[in-house]
């Protein structure tokens, strides 16, 4: 007895089977796919069922044999998603006629993918790529679980396409609309959120500076900056588009005032972390104020800095963006967001927020590289 | 007396300062539209009337403080507060969606931090997707939630809450697992020569541990809720609340009724930052935390 | 008070008082002392006797409120600018930032030195604490031990006649402790500078010092002088000899007075 070792996620998937099994067809025939002739591809699973049930149980009965961790968990790898694309592959041509086993058939999947990454959770490999790889391997199949659920349901269940297009139909949207696309980033990325971003981190900065050399300054600018962080500093987005017009300066100028105060306030925070010891070290050498600054308080600061940097891509962005909905030329992506809801082409809307995310995300991407290059010698960037 | 010399005199001298740079620019940045005036009523003010002129226009550029602060004052205090026009009704509606889209975000953000410090698998497959979704533009969401809503049904409250939720909940999430996280090794040594069940220990240090963080992460979601709320009456030409305020301001160029929606909208999240902030000191207070 | 050699530090009714919240604090009280030229003194004491702001006031990080301090013949303010002393602190202090042989160039750099004699003093003064070989190490990745050595040399690598030390290996375990004693001595004897060191611990200050000066709290003020009697050459076995010992019990004796004082 002790050769088995039954996981409550196996247990339960063998369960749903069995069930599905019980309760006969994965989904309804169409109509007019009852006239085709019998044998062709179309017609709803057929042979593929049995394929399905088989991946699933034989996963869920291998996984809980006691086998060495990596091999279970590359079986229960192999016959969740085998099962899960099986099972979207089977439902094309039949969007909305899915059964109770459709769904208990992709909740035994997932309950297997879940498993799948609770063991790979579980190891503790001593090579540092192996452990780098897992750290990516295992976000990586919880987000595509995401999206095999997300496809899975929509198109099994038949969701409207106006309420959430299913993920591969924001792919194809993508693929076909990508000239659009990259003007809309030419316009809302590369002129107003770089210029802002640039500029308003850049004056936050000096303004920061300035405020450390006058002590009376920095007590006056320090609360309020936090004051002001906490607003909603997005409001002024019609002011700007009044003053600067509907073109890209008018966004530049949101996010130039979105992303001054949080420099402000971080780079000085950061002017006064450097410690005690090392600014009376400084003052034995009767050093002075700027080769201070440069030698000691500057590398000091530099992880509030990044902080700073950090937090404003991700500001600089929204700013650019919704400033759009209050009026641009035709084109940036905030513009076409708004446009496209109007015009209930939900699918275009999702592609330009995947795009949107892709783009938050690599000037992330950078900004933390940069970090890490820079402050290499950090506790929280050494550590790992 | 030293908080007196050390920041209310500083911060007061700088705002008096904005004050005076403000009206100094109202004057700049309105002074061509008003020459235009006078020369097609062929007037030739003389340089004060001139000034006191273009401190007030009716659709200035940038409106003088003064009259943001009388249309202020006008919405606020001598309006009812039930006509749409009262900047109270307005930050009410505003407020309303905010306060219940904070109130879930919170609680999500509580479940899922506490799911993640207990269950290793959270850990390694949500995490890293809750710090990455940090770095994406989640406003962008909010009019396609809206007019998706809107589209089977759902108006009014609850898509402009949902909003308000999905940008609270991330701090909240950030904070809280940080603060679970918070308490040191020998600590939980401690409450393992105990033999203290996980229950025992989540309740009796991890959660006391937390709170500080709980509350930092609070007043960041509450602004973030309230944003949320506001960007969230953008897009559907929302009938009330501060960012329909806005929205109609833009429309018709009324920039006095814009600055003065943004003051109402300063003001509800100073206050909603401020109540979290003393309900936050109260509960360190009540637990025993040194008062700082 | 002392010899012929020249005075380094003299000190003359010097006093300071802080300003808190729970009203003035006396930290240093009456405090008259002239250090010569190649000394070793030790300042002991239990905490809050003033020992580390004496140093600190020599150092001119402290300004006081009474009485007369001269370093090098000048102002203690003087001397700082002309940078007659180098500063150990009870951490190392290194910025994790530069490398080793970096963080020995920061004072030099801030002194406007060229390339070519930084690199020659770096060299040096890396021999002189035997850390030779790890110029190119960050701090991080070296021990307490030899961050501490690091900072002492960063302190030599400008050339003052004067080290002030505050509890340099306070935060070190005894083995390292010693080795790092022994180390400091033979340096001293190489080096002919004069070292002011705190510490609150008898043995080292005897180990160490010509001349160890007891303080006692409240207020801080400097309770008795004792010259060491032992050789210059000091092996670490000096430290059963009968005449250690003696010296040890004096200095126990003395920080005993200073402290029946506030019971």
């Amino acid at each position: 007895m002790n050769r088995l070792k039954p996981s409550w996620q196996a247990v339960l998937a063998i369960l749903l089977c069995l069930i599905a099994v019980a309760l006969g067809a994965i989904a309804a025939p169409k109509i007019d796919s009852l006239a085709q002739p019998v044998g062709t591809l179309i017609y709803p699973y057929g042979a593929a069922t049995w394929l399905i049930f088989g991946a699933l149980l034989l996963a869920a009965l291998i996984s809980m044999a006691k086998l060495p961790p990596m091999i279970e968990a590359v079986v229960l790898f192999i016959g969740a998603h085998l099962a899960a694309w099986l099972l979207i592959r089977g439902i094309a041509g039949f969007e909305g006629l899915a059964r109770a086993p459709y769904f208990l058939l992709l909740a035994s999947a997932w309950l297997l993918g879940w498993r799948c990454v609770a063991v790979l959770s579980g190891l503790r490999p001593t090579a540092s790529w192996a452990r780098t790889a897992l750290r990516l391997i295992i976000p990586a199949i919880f987000g595509a679980w995401i999206l095999i659920i997300w496809e899975a349901v929509t198109r099994g269940a038949g969701i409207p396409f106006i309420l959430l297009p299913p993920p591969s139909a924001i792919g194809v949207r993508i693929a076909n609309s990508l000239p659009v696309l990259g003007a809309d980033v030419r316009q809302t990325i590369f002129k107003a959120v770089l210029f802002g971003y640039v500029v308003g981190s850049g004056a936050g900065f000096i303004t920061a500076i300035l405020a450390d050399r006058v002590p009376f300054l920095r007590r006056g600018l320090l609360p309020i900056g936090n004051m002001v962080s906490a607003l909603p500093i997005i409001g002024v987005a019609p002011i700007m588009v009044m003053w600067f017009g509907f073109d890209w300066q008018s966004k530049a100028a949101v996010v130039i005032i979105m992303t001054f105060f949080p420099m402000l306030v971080n780079t000085v925070a950061g002017l006064a972390a450097s410690g005690h010891m090392e600014r009376d070290l400084m003052r034995t050498y009767a050093s002075g104020y700027w080769p201070t600054l440069i030698k000691l308080r500057l590398p000091a600061a530099a992880p509030f800095i990044f902080n700073a940097l950090k937090i404003n891509s991700t500001l600089a962005l929204i700013g650019a963006i919704v400033a759009e909905f209050f009026g641009t030329p035709v084109v940036g992506m905030g513009f076409r967001i708004s446009t496209e809801v109007g015009r209930m082409n939900i699918d275009m809307v999702w592609a330009e927020i995947a795009v949107a995310a892709l783009a938050g995300s690599v000037f992330y991407g950078v900004v933390a590289l940069v970090e890490r290059a820079v402050t290499f010698w950090h506790p929280s960037v050494r550590g790992g | 007396m030293d908080s007196f010399r050390d920041k209310i005199i500083p911060v007061t001298s700088i705002l008096a300062g904005v004050v005076v740079l403000w009206y100094v620019f109202a004057v700049i940045l309105n002074a061509p539209f008003q020459r235009d005036l006078d020369t097609r009523a062929n007037e030739t003010p003389g340089t004060v009337e001139f000034i006191g002129k273009t401190l007030s226009q009716p659709k200035p550029t940038l409106p003088a403080p003064h009259q943001v602060a009388v249309n202020f004052f006008e919405n606020t205090f001598l309006r009812p507060i039930n006509s749409n026009r009262s900047l109270v009704y307005n930050a009410w509606i505003t407020l309303s969606s905010t306060l219940l889209g904070f109130a879930f975000g919170t609680a999500l953000g509580i479940v899922i931090a506490v799911g993640i410090v207990h269950v290793a698998t959270l850990d390694r497959s949500l995490m890293p997707w809750i710090i990455a979704s940090q770095t994406i533009p989640i406003l962008a969401v909010a009019p396609m939630i809206i007019v998706v809503l809107a589209a089977i049904g759902i108006t009014g409250l609850i898509p402009k809450a949902m909003i308000s939720t999905y940008l609270s909940f991330f701090p909240v999430t950030v904070g809280m697992v940080k603060g679970l996280r918070s308490p040191e090794l020998m600590h939980l040594d401690l409450m393992h020569t105990y033999n203290a069940s996980r229950a025992q220990t989540f309740w009796k240090l991890r959660v006391p541990a937390s709170v500080p963080f709980l509350f930092t992460s609070m007043k960041v979601a509450v602004a973030a809720s309230l944003v949320g709320a506001i960007v969230g009456e953008l897009p559907t030409g929302a009938v009330a609340g501060i960012g329909a305020k806005l929205l109609a301001g833009a429309y018709y160029s009324q920039s006095i009724v814009i600055w003065s929606a943004l003051v109402a909208g300063s003001i509800v999240a100073a206050l909603l930052v401020m109540v979290v902030g003393i309900a936050g000191r109260l509960v360190d207070r009540a637990m025993g935390g040194r008062t700082a | 008070m002392r010899g012929p050699s020249p005075a380094v530090v003299s000190a003359s009714k010097l006093g300071l008082t802080f300003q808190t919240n729970d009203g003035p604090v006396q930290a240093l009280s009456n405090v008259d002392l002239t250090i010569g030229k190649g000394e070793f003194v030790s300042f002991i004491g239990p905490s809050g006797c003033g020992k580390t702001t004496l140093l600190r006031v020599i150092a001119d990080l402290e300004r006081p409120t009474s009485g007369a301090i001269s370093v090098n013949g000048m102002t203690a303010e003087q001397a700082r600018e002309k940078r007659a002393y180098g500063y150990v602190f009870q951490a190392a202090a290194l910025f994790p930032w530069r490398t080793i042989e970096r963080n020995v160039a920061l004072p030099l750099e801030i002194m406007g030195l060229s390339r070519t004699e930084q690199a020659e003093r770096i060299k040096r003064t890396l021999d002189l604490v035997n850390l030779s070989g790890f110029e190119k190490k960050y701090p991080w990745q070296l021990s307490g031990g030899m961050q501490q050595r690091a900072s002492i040399a960063r302190a030599l690598a400008f050339d003052a006649d004067l080290l002030l030390m505050d509890e340099p290996f306070g935060a070190l375990d005894e083995i390292v402790r010693d080795h790092l004693n022994e180390q400091l001595l033979q340096l001293w004897g190489r080096t002919n500078k004069t070292i002011c060191f705190v510490t609150h611990s008898i043995p080292e200050a005897v180990y160490l010092s010509t001349r160890i000066v007891v303080m006692s709290p409240r207020p801080g003020r400097v309770s008795d002088i004792i010259e060491s009697t032992l050789p210059k050459e000091r092996p670490l076995d000096i430290r059963e000899t009968p005449e250690f010992l003696a010296i040890a019990a004096r200095v126990r004796d003395g920080l005993r007075a200073g402290h029946s004082y506030d019971d």
